[in-house]
């Protein structure tokens, strides 16, 4: 019996059936993969063939939250979209802050799973504990910000809401999933698995309560790990101020800010697109995720130029160096307004970026014939940014339509996928990896496809003490903040907390929060768990090792300005130890006995 | 004396305040328990709290039929002791704020007791948007803060003599 906060229930929305039931939370799930992206995957694992195709009806989508959601646990509102992705075909989970799963928690739920394809457009009002699945003719074909007033007109001002833009209607690959009309479960497409389904978005309220095993242990771990957080440069103030784009300087001062589609990794205006800049002429406010102190959002506004008077949230760093250095551009209220585009539409930022990028690569190769492009097209232009995302978002135009499904099918489409930076299809982040080794084992070895917040061996190789250049022990440090991931992510807990916190102050919240007995060890073992059980679907799924790796430009062009000047990056000198370390065989499948120590060895 | 004080331009809308409230006087997590209250206007990001005043002459302790809510003249909180408490609600339609309101199940009237001197909401408020300070240092930062502003003013005008 568990004693603290879960719900302990899971809802089931059939669609094709039109039919909802509620099943019980597993306890003994709950123990090995405690909850989010852990239990969802297990859900994942046991109810849908690894080869479906992403966008059938046999494919699901578990929306999970985690068991310190709707508590004081510090940035605890994390929710979680876990399917099939559609960009990739691998296990996604894409999460997300803002205030829904609180809220779906206290509607009665610990996670909902959708199943089936409905007949025409809905959605679905969760109301303390019923559930109706409502037409949503009148919300089909909205933007995020009106799919999410409408819905709460329709049902409860103070509904928390889910939905999908116009990007993810029209089934871009790169769709998001939106949360209360401007937080975003970003990547890997899971934006357009929702479309698939005709399910528009999800409304809930409730006014249940969550209790915790241990109220006195749980309030010391909470009030502990709040005082941590205070104390930390990032999450106790510089967070707040900045917001993540306080990285642009940071990490373009290492030298390892990919620029011109990766053709540098140094961009030498990064000062005219910084987090500083950001908060002298755009930031308004800025806004907390549930419960969360760090308050890294930014609601901003553009304040002069041709796109003067639009507002909006954000962009954060991953945005900014997308649609700026990536591109070029260093025009900031360009950048800017490129992410209220993709915010908008509900397409991922990181994606888009590097799809820009990318076609701006290819047309000034000569790749792409000037008449397939309506505009301009050429890096450093804020004119070719701007109508290149519109032109993604809107799908108006062929073109459009090739750059809604990522920078792999557009450049595999014009004969040259290697100018896709891009691992498993999906688009690398704002990390160089010829000048931060580590971050491109972690790139390659992504469950999703190349991702930063996997494992953000960013933190030890930029703002610890870790040599970034050097391939010794990167193996090792990739895996221990792949497994500590792994298992916050199932808490509900944000990743930015890891600025301050470390697995022991995470685990002593849930063991408190849940009854459940929770060393360290213990914790990073279900991380472990987890990381092993998403590669299990991988595998099934089809991917290989040759799966398992970095666009050719890393290891044959080396780095041509800046402080890292020269490097280029050689994932073998990390991933075979990488394989051993993870007690993978030399073809990167999870050897039995490792299974066997994780307790899924029935997963084969 | 004391007052819980509310800077509405710092807080960031995260409602930890909701819950450390709720916790401390239920021992459970649900916003519609807490005595404080997040409003949220997602159009232009503004999140404003709202809180029991504890006004001096109160429309809530003035309706109140058996004597359960009282102005303790010597913290300067209202009090309510739900003991005497017949449920009748006359409070919640008194009070122009609605901070005095029923519980998340509908029954029980709760209101903010200012946690006797220590107010857990304050201890989450990592923006500062809510604060428990002196009513004298509260009014002579509001004065200093604006006394800033037209120094700026001045100064601008007039050149700095120095």
């Amino acid at each position: 019996m568990i004693k603290g906060g879960y719900i302990g229930k899971i809802l089931r929305v059939d669609l094709s059936n039109n039919k909802t039931g509620v099943e019980d939370i597993r306890e003994d799930w709950a123990r090995k993969f405690i909850g989010g992206r852990g239990y969802g995957t297990r859900i994942m694992m046991d109810e849908v063939d690894p080869k479906v195709d992403p966008l059938s009806k046999e494919n699901k989508v578990i929306i999970a939250t985690g068991p310190l959601g709707s508590t004081y646990a510090p940035s605890s509102g994390r929710v979680m979209v876990i399917t099939k992705g559609a960009l990739n075909g691998a296990i996604a989970c894409s999460n997300s802050g803002g205030h829904f799963a609180p809220e779906l928690k206290r509607a009665g739920f610990d996670m909902i799973i959708i199943e089936g394809k409905a007949e025409k457009p809905v959605y679905l009002w969760i109301n303390k504990g019923n559930v109706e699945i409502r037409d949503a003719s009148d919300i089909w074909g909205k933007n995020v910000s009106d799919a999410d007033s409408i819905m709460k007109k329709a049902t409860h001002p103070e509904a928390g809401t889910l939905e999908i833009g116009l990007a993810a209607e029209k089934l871009s690959l790169i769709s998001n999933v939106t949360f209360d009309g401007h937080r975003a479960a970003g990547r890997t497409g899971v934006g357009a698995v929702l479309a698939s389904k005709n399910l528009k978005g999800i409304a809930a309220r409730g006014n249940l309560c969550v209790g915790v095993a241990d109220n006195e242990a749980f309030a010391k771990a909470v009030y502990n790990a709040r005082g941590i957080l205070s104390k930390d440069a990032f999450s106790g103030g510089g967070g707040a101020a900045l917001g993540t784009a306080l990285l642009v300087n940071v990490i373009n001062g290492v030298g390892g800010l990919p620029t011109n589609n990766a053709q540098d990794a140094y961009f030498e205006n990064a000062n005219n697109i910084s987090g500083e800049k950001l908060a002298k002429d755009n930031l308004v406010r800025n806004e907390g995720c549930d419960s969360c102190p760090i308050a890294c959002g930014r609601v901003t506004e553009i304040r002069s130029g041709k796109y003067k008077g639009n507002h909006g949230v954000g962009p954060e760093y991953e945005p900014i160096w997308a649609l700026g250095s990536m591109c070029g551009v260093d025009d900031l209220n360009a950048v800017v307004m490129a992410s209220y585009l993709c915010d908008d539409y509900g397409i991922d930022s990181i994606s888009a970026g590097s799809t820009v990028a990318c076609a701006m690569d290819l047309y000034e190769s000569g790749y792409i014939p000037k008449e397939d492009v309506p505009f301009e097209l050429k890096f450093g232009s804020p004119d070719s940014l701007v109508n290149t995302v519109k032109a993604m978002c809107e799908q108006d135009s062929e073109f459009g339509k090739l750059l809604a499904q990522g920078s792999y099918r557009l450049a595999e489409h014009y004969g040259h996928p290697e100018f896709s930076m891009s691992v498993k299809k999906q688009e690398f982040p704002a990390y160089d990896p010829r000048a931060i080794k580590g971050i491109g084992l972690e790139y390659a070895t992504s469950n999703r496809g190349a991702c930063h917040v996997r494992g953000y061996t960013i933190a030890a190789e930029v703002l610890g003490n870790t040599d970034r250049l050097t391939y010794e022990g990167k193996a090792e440090l990739t895996k221990i903040f792949q497994d500590l991931t792994s298992a916050l992510d199932s808490t509900g807990i944000c990743l930015f907390t890891t600025f301050g916190l470390q697995g022991k102050e995470i685990a002593e919240m849930f063991e408190a929060a849940t009854g459940i007995k929770c060393s360290v060890d213990d914790f990073m073992k279900t991380g472990e768990r987890i990381w092993n059980m998403e590669r299990m679907f991988d595998i099934k799924a089809g991917f290989t090792k040759d799966d398992d790796a970095l666009p050719e430009r890393l290891a044959k062009e080396p780095i041509k300005t800046g402080p890292s000047k020269g490097e280029v990056t050689d994932l073998n000198r990390m991933l075979p130890e990488y394989y051993q370390l993870r007690g993978w065989d030399e073809n990167g499948i999870p050897k039995i006995d490792k299974l066997k120590e994780l307790g899924i060895d029935d997963l084969v | 004396m004391k007052l819980l004080t509310i800077n509405v331009d710092k807080c960031t809308g995260c409602r930890a305040c909701e819950y450390a409230c709720s916790f401390v006087h239920t021992g459970k997590f649900n916003p519609l328990d807490s005595r404080i209250h997040i409003s949220e206007f997602l159009d232009d990001f503004v999140f404003i709290p709202s809180v029991c005043t504890q006004c001096e002459d109160a429309y809530c302790v003035s309706v109140c039929p058996t004597h359960a809510l009282s102005k303790n003249k010597q913290t300067g909180v209202v009090d309510f002791d739900s003991d005497k408490c017949i449920g009748c609600k006359q409070c919640v339609m008194a009070c122009p704020w609605g901070a005095i309101k029923l519980n998340h199940e509908g029954r029980e009237i709760i209101k903010c007791d200012m946690c006797g001197g220590d107010p857990e909401c304050v201890k989450v408020c990592q923006a500062k948007a809510l604060e428990f300070t002196e009513v004298e240092d509260m009014v002579m930062d509001k004065k200093h803060r604006n006394a800033v502003k037209i120094k700026e003013l001045v100064t601008e005008q007039q050149g700095v003599t120095r």
